[in-house]
């Protein structure tokens, strides 16, 4: 884990309000497991204050990281603004990594909107042969391109809430359908985006007794386990209350967590 | 010239500087470890502890507002007994002073915390939490009622070997009454401020932000007021003053050293930059020596105040 101001090398908009960021930072790129996040300060004064939480979306050689990031207030907007050259403070890699799928594992990677990022940083170090991405977005011109983080070999599925593209309607429908085709073995779920899609994911899996894990999105303040803001309610055959999303996730097995609750 | 010298005393503790992290801020040291050198600070307040472990309030438990950020934790905490059987062995081989904020929802829970840490080594003080609603007081805050608060402060002072830092509440018409209560009580110091309480709501929704419906603020927006209360207790009590509240850098610490504060204590400030506390430690350094002042406490209390026209 490190703190330290990294260099900006691009920050690109990719789909109106989508933007890739790739930040110099060998120390980062040699932690960085698929699932893990940054914390980023979008600014070094102090309005707005906290640093924002970013997964990383996957590496570039020795050097580059990269962060596939939505405009979804202040933060990000400024974010948005910064340029190549200039530098930003993170602090990473943080949290929990998914759990690798075995060699010889088929696996479902299931994304909403910009829950793609974690995914493509794991889509690249799974066996391309054996791996489904599923996504899904509102509509044609927020589709993220996944041949340009080199997935072009995988299985690629989309969905549109407005069916301007792909599947008319939600990526969940997708997963069932790809469930379907499974009689026996089914494909270990990965999964992250909104959380009525996320809970729709986990009754899926729930059902079948298929192992998913999601990756959780919640507002924190440290990133490091200390002030405990990003509490989310655990299962009750679990021996405690709470998760941290910064420490014990953001990555959790689907049955750790409590659905009703979250 | 010299480094300039910047211990400092509160009451019967030897700090090697003015610089501590506020509890609830910095987890129990660990958590910045990898981060920072933690045998550098003056001291670690470590997170609010019950006799009993509690779970805390329900998420959405923080939300960031301008210059500073809402908390309802709901002081979650492992409670005494595995803080001291898993925490406390790596405090104690810091080479920093560790001081345990400790709370309770009766006076009987202060004292049996108080209790609890008698006589157990490697912890240099108690900082007694007086925020927290009384349940034997429909839910009021014990540190908004002077009476109440120098009967915590006792009942703690009873039970305890170390020295009793009481941390106020900023939630009260005047602080000082409380203050001066709790100093006629026997606190060692006092600290202050904690949060002050407030809250946000979602214009879409109509509803709260936090599930507590209200929090603590923290941060640099409520510097201005710390700062005036503690130039307020300062001069109304003669046991040490800890500044705390939205102290972000060196020159932020200063104001409160010259307001009267013997220590100032980094909180929210820890979240954003995790080197905040080195960052001011080396700032005082700094400041100390290219204006000739030996030692920081020379600084303490040293505002003047211009005659009146």
């Amino acid at each position: 884990m490190f703190e330290q101001n990294s260099k900006i090398v691009f920050n690109k908009r990719l789909a109106p309000e989508i933007f890739l960021l790739a930040l110099e930072s060998p120390e980062v790129v040699a932690e960085a497991r698929p699932g893990q996040f940054v914390m980023i300060r979008v600014t070094p004064g102090i309005d707005p204050l906290l640093r924002r939480p970013f997964s990383i979306c996957g590496t570039r050689g020795d050097d580059l990281f990269l962060i596939l990031y939505k405009v979804v207030g202040r933060g990000t907007a400024i974010m948005s603004q910064t340029r190549a050259g200039e530098k930003l403070s993170v602090l990473g890699p943080l949290g929990t990594g998914f759990d690798l799928p075995k060699r010889d594992c088929n696996s479902v990677l299931v994304a909403g909107g910009i829950g793609v990022a974690p995914l493509i940083f794991l889509a690249q170090a799974i066996d391309a042969g054996k791996t489904a991405f599923l996504s899904g977005y509102r509509s044609e011109n927020e589709i993220l391109p996944l041949e340009q983080f080199g997935l072009d070999a995988m299985e690629t599925l989309i969905s549109t809430d407005d069916g301007t593209a792909g599947h008319h309607g939600f990526v969940t429908e997708l997963l069932e359908n790809h469930l379907a085709g499974f009689s026996e073995d089914p494909p270990l779920i990965f999964s992250c985006g909104p959380l009525p899609m996320l809970n729709r994911v986990a009754e899926l899996a729930l059902k079948r007794n298929i192992p998913c894990q999601v990756s959780l999105e919640t507002s924190m303040a440290c990133g490091l386990g200390a002030c405990q803001g990003c509490a989310v309610r655990a299962s009750s055959k679990e021996n405690r209350t709470y998760f941290h999303v910064c420490q014990d996730g953001p990555v959790f097995d689907v049955q750790k967590l409590d659905w009703k609750a979250l | 010239m010299d480094q300039p010298d910047l211990r400092i005393k509160i009451g019967p503790l030897e700090l090697k500087n003015p610089v501590l992290t506020a509890s609830g801020t910095f987890g129990y040291g660990q958590e910045y470890s990898d981060l920072i050198d933690l045998s550098l600070l003056g001291g670690i307040v470590v997170k609010g502890l019950s006799h009993k472990p509690r779970d805390g309030n329900p998420p959405p438990r923080t939300v960031e507002t301008p210059c500073g950020m809402l908390n309802a934790i709901g002081l979650a905490n492992m409670g005494l007994e595995t803080f001291l059987k898993e925490k406390l062995p790596a405090l104690q081989k810091l080479n920093t002073a560790v001081i345990v904020n400790i709370y309770g929802h009766s006076i009987d829970e202060y004292g049996e915390v108080a209790a609890g840490l008698k006589g157990v080594k490697g912890i240099s003080a108690i900082e007694v939490n007086i925020s927290c609603p009384n349940v034997e007081k429909g839910g009021m805050a014990f540190g908004t009622d002077p009476d109440i608060s120098a009967r915590v402060t006792e009942r703690v002072l009873k039970n305890s070997d170390k020295p009793v830092i009481v941390k106020l509440s900023p939630n009260v018409t005047d602080i000082r009454a409380i203050a001066m209560a709790v100093e006629k009580a026997g606190a060692h110091a006092v600290s202050l401020i904690n949060t002050l309480t407030g809250m946000a709501i979602d214009i879409e929704s109509s509803t709260p932000i936090l599930a507590n419906i209200s929090g603590g603020l923290s941060g640099p927006a409520i510097r201005p007021v710390a700062l005036y209360m503690v130039y307020q207790v300062a001069k109304a009590v003669n046991i040490p003053v800890i500044g705390v509240g939205g102290i972000v850098d060196h020159r932020d610490a200063l104001q409160f050293l010259i307001a009267g504060a013997t220590a100032i204590q980094v909180g929210t400030a820890n979240f954003v930059n995790p080197r905040a506390t080195l960052n001011i430690i080396e700032g005082l350094k700094v400041f100390c020596a290219e204006r000739g002042i030996a030692r920081i406490d020379q600084i303490i209390g040293s505002l003047k105040i211009p005659d009146q026209i």
